[in-house]
C-alpha cells in the first residue's frame, strides 16, 4: 500500500492526499487515516461500476472488491466501538451499503437470465403453477360452455357480449355462405404483418392486466377468463347453427392453441399471487405474495413471447393457408410443441438457475 | 449513535442485516420523492415516444411520396414495415425503459436516479431480475391502465356523451393504488408487495476531513491568534457527552461565525469559563478535541456517555 498504488486509485485526481497519519491526536483518527486509502479505492470503484457495467472495470480490481468490501464492513464494525466521528461514520455506512448493493446485487444481468428462463427456467415455472392452471382451465371451460347456453336460450346475449359493429357479418341469421366468408384467407400477406403487431399489443396487454388483477385475490383474473371464454362460446354456437363448428374450430385452432395457452397461463398466474395473498399458509402474508409473484413474473415473460408468436400465426398462416385439415395442422403441431415444452423439457438445473430459483 | 437514534425513532428508517452479521441503517425513500420519480420517468417515456412517433410519421409520409403512393386501398410493404417497427417499439420502451435500468447496477430508472432512491429486496434478500420484472408489470393496472381509460373518458364526455359512473369508479381504481402506500408501514405499492422489493433512499455521503489533524484540535494545537493552549480539566469535560460532541462536530464542519459564537458562550457558562471574544473556533476545537479524547478513551473501557443528562 505505497503511494503510487495510491494515487492510481484516486483516478481523477479530486482527492487531497490524506494528512500525516502521525499528526492525528486521536486514536480513532489514526484508525481513520490508516484504512482511508482502501475506503477511497473501494468507492472509486463502486462509482465506476454504477455508471458503466462490469465492462469498464479492470480485473485487478475486481478481484479486490470483495475484500475491500469487507475491509469496509469490518472498519465499521471497529469504528462503531472505537470511533465517536459522525462523519466518518455516516461516510462508511454509506460506502458499505453501496458496496452491499454491487457484491450481493442482481448476479446476471438480463441476457443471462433470459437465457436460463428459455432453457429451462419458464418450464419449471410453468410446472410449479399446476393447480393454479387446472383451475383456470375448469374456469375457461365452463366460460365457453355458460357462453354457448346463455346466446342458446337467448339471443339477445349475443349482441351484449359482441355489441354490433356496422357490417359485421357474424351475427345471429346469417348464412352459412357469409359465415364462411369470414374464415376465408386473403390473397396476399400484404397489411398483415402491421395486423400482427397490432393483434400482439393488444392481447398482451390482456394477458398482463389478467396477471396484474391477480393482486385482488384472483377473483378479476377469473372473471376476466370467463368474459373471454363466453365469447368465444357465443361464437361456436353461431357457427354450429349453420354446421359450422368443425371449419370454426381449424380456423381458431391456427392461433388459438399458442393465445388460449397463454391467456390460459395469464389466468393461472395471477390466480398463483391471489391463492398466496388468500391462503400464505405458514409464510407471512407479504412473504407469501412475493414468492408467488416472483414466480408468476417468470410465467408472464412466457405468455408475451407466446402472444408474439400467436400474432405471428394469427396474421400470417391463419389468413393464408386454407382448408381445415391444414389448419388443423398448425394448430395442433403447436399445442404439441407447448405441451411437450413445458411437461416434457425437463433440463438438470444447473447452479445459477438454482440461485436464481431459490432467490 | 444506537441510543441517540432510539430518542428519535425515525419512521422511515430500516436496519439491513449483511451476511457478514453486520447492521447496515437504511432509510425507505419518501412517498414524494417516488411520486416524483414517477412523474419524470412519464415524462421521460412519453415525450420519447412522441418524438419517435413524429420521426416515424415523417419517414412514413416520405415513403408515400417517394412511392407516388395514391390508392387507398394497399399500403406498401416499406410503410408496413414502419408500422411494425413502431409497435414493437412502443411496446419495448413501455416495459424496457423500467426493467432494463432497474436491473442495472444502480437500480433505479433515470428518474428515480434524479430523485436519490433505488429499488431493494426487502429485507436484504438478493435482488432478482423475476422481481423487478413483476413489480413493472403490476405498475400497468395500478397507473397506467386507469390512467389512460380516464383520460379517454374525459376525452369522451367532453364531446356530450354520457359516460355513466364509470368515470367515478375508474378514479377509486386510481386512487386505491395511489395511495396503497399510505395503508403500511414500508410504504410498499402494489408491485412492491407482489415482488417483494422495497424502494430505499440512496446515501451519498463525501468523506469529510480529519478534524482532529487541524488547527487547535491536535494534540499541540494552540490558538492561532493568542497563540494560548487550550486545556480543559476533568470537570469540565465531563459536562456533555456524545449527543453534544456530534452537535459540535456538524458546527465545526459547518463553520457558521454565528453559530460558533452561540456555542462558544454556551459551554463557557455550562463550564464557567468566562467567554471572551473573537477566538472561538480554536476553543471549540480544542474543547472538541479533547472531549473527543476523553468519550473515545470511556468507550475503549465499555463506558459509554449518550449526552449531558446521562
Amino acid at each position: 500500500m505505497k503511494a503510487p498504488v495510491i494515487s492510481s486509485w484516486f483516478g481523477r485526481g479530486q482527492v487531497a492526499a490524506p494528512p500525516d497519519i502521525e499528526s492525528a491526536a486521536l486514536r480513532s483518527d489514526r484508525f481513520r487515516l490508516e484504512r482511508e486509502g482502501d475506503w477511497r479505492r473501494l468507492e472509486d470503484i463502486l462509482a465506476r461500476m454504477e455508471r458503466g457495467g462490469l465492462r469498464r472495470i479492470a480485473d485487478a480490481d475486481l478481484i479486490a472488491l470483495p475484500a475491500l468490501y469487507r475491509t469496509a464492513a469490518s472498519s465499521l464494525s471497529v469504528a462503531r466501538e472505537t470511533s465517536l466521528d459522525a462523519a466518518t461514520l455516516a461516510y462508511l455506512e454509506a460506502l458499505v451499503q453501496r458496496a452491499w448493493f454491487q457484491v450481493y446485487g442482481p448476479r446476471q444481468g438480463f441476457i443471462r437470465w433470459f437465457r436460463g428462463f428459455i432453457f429451462g427456467g419458464w418450464s419449471r415455472a410453468v410446472r410449479s403453477l399446476w393447480l393454479d392452471i387446472c383451475i383456470a382451465l375448469f374456469v375457461m371451460v365452463t366460460g365457453a360452455v355458460v357462453g354457448w347456453l346463455l346466446v342458446a336460450q337467448d339471443e339477445a346475449w349475443y349482441y351484449r357480449l359482441f355489441p354490433a359493429g356496422f357490417g359485421e357479418a357474424r351475427v345471429p341469421g346469417a348464412s352459412r355462405e357469409q359465415l364462411l366468408a369470414t374464415l376465408a384467407t386473403e390473397n396476399s400477406a400484404d397489411g398483415l404483418s402491421a395486423f400482427a403487431a397490432q393483434l400482439f399489443g393488444n392481447n398482451s396487454a390482456v394477458c398482463i392486466l389478467a396477471f396484474a388483477l391477480g393482486f385482488a385475490f384472483g377473483i378479476p383474473s377469473l372473471l376476466l377468463l370467463v368474459h373471454n371464454m363466453a365469447l368465444l362460446g357465443a361464437l361456436l354456437w353461431l357457427f354450429d347453427g349453420q354446421g359450422l363448428v368443425v371449419e370454426l374450430a381449424a380456423w381458431l385452432s391456427v392461433h388459438g392453441t399458442t393465445e388460449l395457452f397463454g391467456i390460459l397461463l395469464s389466468g393461472a398466474a395471477g390466480l398463483h399471487i391471489g391463492r398466496a395473498m388468500a391462503f400464505p399458509g405458514k409464510l407471512p402474508v407479504l412473504d407469501a405474495a412475493a414468492a408467488a409473484g416472483r414466480r408468476s413474473a417468470v410465467v408472464m415473460v412466457g405468455v408475451v413471447i407466446m402472444m408474439i408468436v400467436a400474432a405471428l400465426l394469427e396474421a400470417f398462416p391463419r389468413q393464408l393457408v386454407d382448408g381445415t385439415s391444414g389448419r388443423f395442422v398448425i394448430g395442433g403441431t403447436m399445442l404439441a410443441f407447448w405441451l411437450s415444452y413445458f411437461i416434457l423439457y425437463r433440463p438438470r438445473i444447473t447452479d445459477a438457475a438454482a440461485g436464481a430459483d431459490a432467490a | 449513535m444506537s441510543k441517540v437514534a432510539a430518542i428519535k425513532p425515525d419512521k422511515r428508517a430500516r436496519t439491513l442485516i449483511t451476511p457478514e452479521g453486520l447492521a447496515l441503517p437504511l432509510t425507505l425513500a419518501a412517498r414524494g420523492a417516488r411520486a416524483g420519480a414517477l412523474i419524470i420517468d412519464m415524462v421521460i417515456i412519453v415525450i420519447g415516444l412522441i418524438a419517435f412517433q413524429w420521426v416515424m410519421q415523417a419517414l412514413f409520409e416520405g415513403v408515400m411520396e417517394g412511392i407516388g403512393f395514391e390508392s387507398q386501398q394497399r399500403v406498401p410493404g416499406s410503410a408496413e414495415f414502419l408500422v411494425i417497427i413502431s409497435v414493437l417499439i412502443g411496446f419495448a420502451a413501455w416495459y424496457g425503459y423500467f426493467l432494463v435500468q432497474e436491473l442495472g447496477p444502480r437500480g433505479a430508472t433515470l428518474g428515480k436516479r434524479l430523485v436519490g432512491i433505488r429499488i431493494a429486496a426487502r429485507g436484504g434478500a438478493r435482488l432478482t431480475p423475476e422481481a423487478v420484472i413483476a413489480r413493472n408489470l403490476l405498475r400497468d393496472i395500478e397507473v397506467f391502465y386507469p390512467l389512460i381509460a380516464l383520460l379517454i373518458l374525459v376525452g369522451l364526455s367532453s364531446q356530450g356523451e354520457d359516460v355513466g359512473a364509470l368515470g367515478i369508479v375508474l378514479t377509486g381504481w386510481l386512487l386505491l393504488f395511489l395511495l396503497f402506500p399510505f395503508f403500511n408501514r414500508d410504504c410498499l405499492r402494489a408491485g412492491d408487495i407482489i415482488a417483494g422489493t422495497w424502494v430505499v433512499e440512496r446515501p451519498r455521503t463525501r468523506l469529510a476531513a480529519v478534524l482532529s489533524t487541524q488547527g487547535a484540535a491536535t494534540s499541540k494545537g494552540a490558538s492561532e491568534v493568542t497563540g494560548v493552549r487550550y486545556d480543559f480539566g476533568e470537570a469540565e469535560l465531563s459536562v456533555y457527552g456524545e449527543r453534544e460532541l456530534q452537535t459540535l462536530e456538524r458546527l465545526l464542519r459547518d463553520s457558521q461565525p454565528d453559530a460558533l459564537k452561540a456555542v462558544h458562550a454556551t459551554i463557557c457558562r455550562k463550564i464557567g469559563w468566562d467567554p471572551g471574544a473573537g477566538d472561538e473556533r480554536a476553543f471549540l476545537e480544542a474543547f472538541y478535541g479533547q472531549l473527543r479524547s476523553r468519550l473515545e478513551a470511556d468507550m475503549r473501557f465499555g463506558k459509554r456517555k449518550a449526552d449531558k443528562f446521562s
